[in-house]
């Protein structure tokens, strides 16, 4: 873990999302699934993102503006700096015989770089109109589902190696299916290194830190 | 003279983040409990305009797992090791002092007089403080709530009692809603306040205590640059804790450590102790 303020590189739109791109300074992009602390300037707390991409000398953040810090973050600009905290937590274990990505609306923000990590595996994404769906470019070989149907409806009988990211509803349904799937969750956090205690999910009958034990968790 | 920067109490777990709690000059333990205790249920923290609120509610392996594991650990990483202790009765305080009393790996104990997020013992402060002096001959620092009608008293009530310095302050209680449902964010309803807009507050209560009693006073409350610190000095202290900052740069120690010389430079104080107290007259 290390803690840098880092130059915006540039900030497009992908459908309702903003891809933020940031210079990598002495940051390690870490393992996909692992996560990294933005700073949302003018709020007092930072915001928990996994990488996206990591391209040449970047690292690239897919925000959701649906808040005060979201907005503010995906709002930053060329010229722009903030403070990244990361790598952050256990990301996905990538040995994997027959992997399968399932994501759900801004679940799909890991899946660019996990996808390359293994050499683009195919990868079920469900999304709630056409035009958040254009978050699917980023992801390659990927089969797009829209509401009302749902990506645990489009699982083959036999999904393989689940790794999957999406809202609650939707890991829960996934584990259901896939008993051995690995699947990133998500939780309010302060911190993102085990100092706060605010991010506690319950873990083998234990509240544990999801910032320490996860983000990536298997659901059995 | 330099002025000791620690983590404030629940802040940092050096065991996770034990770059963090090196670059302090000790490390405060979350407050430790006789039990072990899960905490109380999500949500657990709520972001406000200029603060946070967070109601974690004790989560700790109690004070065997204090003792078995976690302090061994910390020693191992060459940390000085301040022990935060809270408990539900006098006798819940004074067993852990008890514990700790003649322990090399701790070097402070600070009382928890005021977690806004758990049922509070029924005794005084003065009354805890007084059971765990009688336990321990550690030094004793008595940490207080903001939420006093006169917080003077209660610092000249805790050092009469024993207490060798005070921590000011804990959080405050507050509370945040959801903007569409009007419900409360937090599990708990309620939480502890921190952050930006604790400073006054904390400026207010370590003014006045620093008048009151003429003890160490660990300040604390908002602090998250070297001019933050400079004030909380001025106002009386002659340690600071940072607590929210943490979350949000984990890089602060060194920082705020370096923006305070310089800002007690450039108002031509010696070294930033020399500031200590100016805010009172």
């Amino acid at each position: 873990m290390r803690t840098e303020r880092l130059a915006v590189r540039g900030n497009e739109t992908v459908g309702p999302y903003a891809l933020v791109r940031l210079a990598r300074g002495g940051l390690d992009p870490g393992q996909p699934g692992q996560f990294f602390m933005l700073e949302a300037p003018g709020r007092v707390l930072p915001r928990p993102f996994s990488l996206c991409l990591a391209g040449t000398g970047e690292l690239a953040f897919l925000v959701d503006p649906v808040g005060h810090g979201t907005r503010a973050i995906s709002a930053l600009a060329r010229g722009d700096a903030i403070r990244v905290t990361g790598p952050l937590g256990h990301g996905f274990d990538l040995s994997v015989r027959r992997p399968l990505l399932v994501g759900g609306g801004i679940g799909v923000a890991p899946f660019p770089y996990l996808s390359r990590a293994l050499g683009g595996p195919p990868a079920l994404l469900g999304f709630r109109t056409a035009h958040h769906a254009e978050a699917a470019s980023l992801v390659p070989n990927a089969e797009v589902v829209l509401d009302p149907t749902l990506v645990t409806e489009a699982l083959p009988d036999d999904p393989g190696d689940v790794l999957a990211c999406g809202p609650e509803p939707m890991l829960d349904a996934v584990r259901q299916l896939a008993p051995h799937a690995q699947l990133a969750w998500e939780a309010p956090m302060a911190c993102g290194f085990g100092a706060c205690y605010g991010c506690v999910v319950e873990v083998e009958g234990r509240l544990q830190r999801l910032c320490i034990a996860g983000p990536v968790l298997r659901a059995a | 003279m330099t002025v000791p920067i620690l983590n404030a109490s629940g802040c940092l777990d050096a065991l996770t983040a034990p770059e963090v709690a090196l670059a302090l000059d000790a490390f405060v333990t979350k407050t430790i409990t006789p039990l072990p205790r899960d905490g109380n249920q999500p949500v657990r923290i709520a972001e406000t305009d200029a603060g946070m609120l967070n109601s974690i509610g004790l989560q700790g392996p109690g004070i065997d797992g204090l003792v078995d594991r976690t302090l061994p650990a910390l020693s191992q990483l060459g940390l000085r090791v301040w022990v935060s202790v809270g408990g539900f009765s006098v006798v819940d305080y004074a067993a852990i002092c008890a514990r700790l009393d003649g322990r090399v790996d701790v070097e402070v104990i600070e009382l928890n007089l005021s977690c806004p997020n758990v049922e509070e013992a029924p005794e005084t402060a003065a009354q805890i403080v007084a059971g765990c002096r009688a336990l321990t001959t550690k030094p004793l620092y008595a940490k207080l709530s903001p939420a006093t009608w006169d917080i003077s008293e209660s610092a000249k009530a805790v050092v009469a009692a024993g207490a060798d310095g005070l921590s000011l302050v804990n959080t405050i209680r507050g509370m945040a809603l959801d903007p569409q449902t009007l419900r409360p964010r937090l599990g708990r309803g309620t939480g502890g306040y921190s952050g930006p807009a604790l400073k006054p507050i904390a400026l207010a209560c370590i003014s006045a205590c620093a008048r009151a009693v003429d003890v160490p006073i660990v300040g604390m409350g908002g602090v998250g640059s070297g001019l933050d610190a400079l004030e909380l000095i001025a106002a009386g202290a002659s340690v600071v804790s940072l607590g929210t900052i943490l979350f949000a740069d984990p890089a602060a120690p060194a920082r705020v450590r370096r923006e305070l010389l310089a800002e007690a430079t450039a108002r031509g104080y010696a070294n930033p102790l020399a500031a200590r107290g100016v805010a009172n007259g």
